[in-house]
């Protein structure tokens, strides 16, 4: 025991927290650097070089998220080992080779490439400089599909058989690949980067118009961001529905714990919009709910039935007083998405996309909105497999080290201190970049190995940073 | 076949091991180099020589680890709970130097901070990636496939040894770099840590491969037993010959040379602890036979890597080939 806590709780928060911060900077990297590829591509195709200023100012944001992203990422590979190693030991010939795949396909062609998306404009040309661009976010996506298919296998495991030293022996790589929830998942996910990403260069080109709305930089990052938020909205909650579906059919305890239906409705099952969920009790108290309406979204009939956590033998039901709470927000967040893009859609048809100052108001406080439903939406999945690590094989308190807590909660203090001064560090630089005014043709912060990218070096300058920025 | 498969991965996995080290060595040797080089001028351009590669270089590692998990998972699920406490170390150092790359460019006040956070990170990170090398070599206890010892079983004189000839090695590695990157007063400096740092690193190496024979039978065997003596012996000589290599380059102002003859001494180093440890992949425990993943895994796994490492190695290749030649001073200060 450490402070009370047990070595699987301390190496569960220590996961929880280590692989919450990681996923922050991958939702925001796979988006950017999509965005980033379609800026230089427009840079080539209509050679407006405003295209490749764009490219230039989000560049940076770009780098400092990705650096973030490759060492908290680093942390997570070796996580497995030192905390969960029987789950690596019986999981690992399966989940292993995934993540190999996700290496050798994805993270040496995002690394070798980034050098010269970065550094190497000059070196190498436009046209070459813009293959790096593409092979670097093509390395994004392909890594979010391994590791997604990895982690959708411990949801809904298929394709193997298990050997007598407890090993998860792969028997078909097809099946494991791409195992029932992996497409929904990969879907979601890769959408909910989109979002992300769309919802902060939104906000950054929301700011900008707030200060000064005829700036053409801030208007071409705020327009795209608003057709991104009308048209990935909309799709995102359809694959969200299908996604639910899917988890409906191999997982119904998470759904049922989800919705906060502890007992079974015959009959029609209500849609709980809020409650009071109490595990202890398995009862969910003051609810506001709306009949039957439960049963028609996870059913698409008005009496089916909803099977509740008591349809569950006691020691397989997740918790549900967080997951609860997070799928909500996860949707509410979804919503308002949806409602702001309209309203931009709405604006935009009246000619007043750069002049409406609630909606830029409105699009700034949505900032961060993304990463909230991304770290909700995880919350909600991976809680809901509890109390699994491989969901019906494997017991999350059967895949821990043999450690004892003390080693695991000193670590977990060590990591909680360095990331926050680390990521708390770097996302104050990524709000400082941003806010940079990108009229500028040339600005401080930009000097640095980035900066040499550009195609005409600005003039020198060494005034203080702290100074000398513009407020 | 199942062992030939195994046989295959284990030097898969060691390649990985052995391009992450002397990669990552050279940059994390930059690190480590840092104090002494005080101007800023200076720490610019040597973070500058490595900053469109390390991270790159760092992916070796996570190839090694990944893999390990994919084709030797026991030795993955033993070895990093045993080494717990210096994985973790090695982890937040890199935390520290791979955001450092970055976040020095993005702020004057704490600029300081971030370079000690650049120099301390990878000393950290070297420092312990060098007693995790000395604790597998003592041996790990192994029961009931999970890692049976205690939590400071990897504290030794051994380890602490093997840490600190790590990082002087890659203090060397680095030196070497912007021996090969840099020119004027920053390379004759350079040039003048490669000379101490070759001449530390050589002293260590011999130390520790004096040690490593009395530690397990085994090793002793392997080195000093007829006829395997003979062949064993080829490792120090060439080692001679690199060490000449690197002395040679560094009195005659050459700039490959020197980074070459470093490069092999970390890679005859290498083959020297797989000779000590062949057949065996946790030395004393665990053979690479009995640690591999099920064949289904190894063959999935092997294929995509014996079509893709390749190719990894080329475009990394050109990457190295875009970024070639002395670093301007001036580029990347505008």
């Amino acid at each position: 025991m450490f402070m009370g806590f047990s070595a699987e709780l301390l190496a569960r928060f220590q996961f929880a927290f280590t692989v919450s911060f990681h996923i922050i900077f991958p939702a925001f990297s796979i988006g950017l650097a999509s965005y980033l590829a379609m800026l230089e591509g427009l840079w080539l195709w209509k050679k407006d070089p405003i295209y490749l200023r764009l490219f230039n100012f989000w560049k940076v944001p770009f780098a400092v998220t990705f650096g973030m992203g490759v060492v908290s990422g680093i942390v997570m590979s070796y996580q497995f080992g030192t905390n969960w190693a029987v789950f690596s030991d019986r999981a690992g010939p399966v989940i292993g080779p995934l993540m190999g795949y996700e290496v050798l396909t994805a993270f040496f062609l995002e690394a070798g490439f980034l050098g010269i998306m970065l550094f190497g404009l000059n070196r190498v040309g436009p046209r070459l400089h813009f293959v790096a661009t593409l092979m670097v976010a093509i390395g994004t996506l392909i890594s979010a599909t391994w590791i997604l298919s990895a982690n959708s296998w411990m949801h809904t495991p298929q394709g193997f058989s298990i050997a007598e030293n407890g090993q998860f022996v792969p028997e078909d790589w097809w099946a494991i690949i791409f195992n029932p929830s992996f497409p929904y998942r990969l879907t979601h996910m890769v959408l909910a980067a989109y979002l992300t990403t769309a919802f902060m260069v939104g906000a950054t080109g929301a700011y900008h118009l707030l200060r000064d709305r005829t700036n053409r930089q801030a208007r071409i990052m705020f327009s795209m961001a608003m057709w991104m938020a009308v048209i990935v909205t909309p799709l995102q909650i359809v694959a969200g529905d299908l996604h639910g579906l899917n988890t409906l059919e191999y997982q119904p305890a998470k759904v049922a714990a989800m919705e906060g239906h502890y007992k079974t409705h015959e009959g029609g099952a209500p849609l709980i919009l809020f409650g009071i969920p109490d595990d202890e009790n398995q009862e969910i108290r003051n609810t506001i709910e709306i009949p039957r309406l439960g049963s028609l979204i996870l059913t698409h009939s008005l009496d089916g039935e909803v099977l509740g956590l008591d349809a569950f033998p006691e020691d397989e039901r997740p918790p549900a007083a967080i997951i609860f709470w997070t799928f909500r927000i996860m949707v509410a967040i979804g919503f308002a998405m949806l409602g702001v893009g309209l309203w931009s859609l709405w604006r935009r048809w009246r000619g007043k996309l750069f002049e409406d100052r609630l909606l830029h108001r409105a699009v700034l406080l949505m900032g961060p909105s993304g990463f909230l439903a991304v770290l909700a939406g995880w919350f909600t999945t991976e809680i809901g497999r509890q109390p699994f690590t491989v969901y019906g094989y494997m017991r999350t308190s059967e895949s821990l080290s043999p450690v004892d807590a003390p080693a695991v909660g000193t670590s977990l203090i060590a990591f909680i201190i360095v990331y926050f001064i680390v990521f708390g560090a770097g996302t104050f630089y990524l709000f400082r970049l941003m806010r940079r005014p990108p009229d500028a043709d040339d600005h401080e912060l930009d000097k640095g190995p980035t900066r040499t990218a550009g195609i005409t070096p600005g003039p020198h300058q060494d005034t203080p940073l702290e100074s000398g920025h513009g407020a | 076949m199942e062992l030939d498969l195994a046989f295959i991965w284990a030097g898969l996995i060691a390649f990985a091991v052995l391009a992450y080290v002397v990669l990552d060595g050279f940059d994390l040797g930059v690190g480590i180099l840092f104090p002494f080089f005080p101007e800023a001028h200076d720490r610019d351009v040597m973070t500058n020589s490595v900053a469109p590669v390390w991270d790159g270089n760092e992916t070796w590692l996570v190839l090694g680890g990944g893999g390990l998990m994919a084709v030797f998972p026991l030795v993955y699920a033993t070895v990093l709970p045993a080494l717990y406490m210096p994985i973790i170390l090695m982890l937040l150092g890199l935390v520290f130097r791979g955001v450092a790359f970055e976040f020095r460019w993005r702020t004057n006040r704490w600029r300081t901070v971030w370079d000690w956070g650049f120099t301390i990170g990878s000393m950290i990170a070297a420092f312990m990636q060098g007693i995790a090398l000395g604790a597998l070599v003592q041996g790990i206890r192994i029961e009931n496939r999970a890692y049976a010892g205690d939590w400071w079983d990897w504290l030794t004189p051994f380890s602490l040894l093997t840490g600190l000839a790590v990082v002087v090695g890659y203090a060397l590695l680095g030196a070497c770099w912007l021996n090969l990157k840099t020119t004027g007063e920053l390379q004759a400096h350079a040039r003048r840590i490669a000379m101490a740092t070759g001449v530390g690193t050589l002293g260590l190496i011999g130390v520790v491969s004096l040690w490593t024979p009395f530690i397990n039978t085994l090793y002793f065997e392997r080195w000093f037993a007829f006829p395997q003596a003979f062949f064993s012996a080829l490792v120090p000589a060439m080692l001679a010959v690199c060490a000449f290599g690197l002395w040679h380059g560094l009195t005659r102002d050459k700039h490959l040379q020197p980074f070459l003859a470093a490069l092999g001494l970390f890679i005859l180093s290498f083959v020297g602890l797989g000779v000590s440890f062949y057949p065996y992949i946790v030395p004393g425990s665990l053979t690479i036979a009995e640690a591999a993943a099920p064949e289904s895994s190894m063959a999935f796994l092997l294929v995509g890597a014996v079509v893709l490492i390749p190719v990894i190695l080329a475009y990394t290749g050109y990457a190295y080939w875009v970024f070639r030649g002395k670093i301007d001073p001036e580029e990347g200060y505008h």
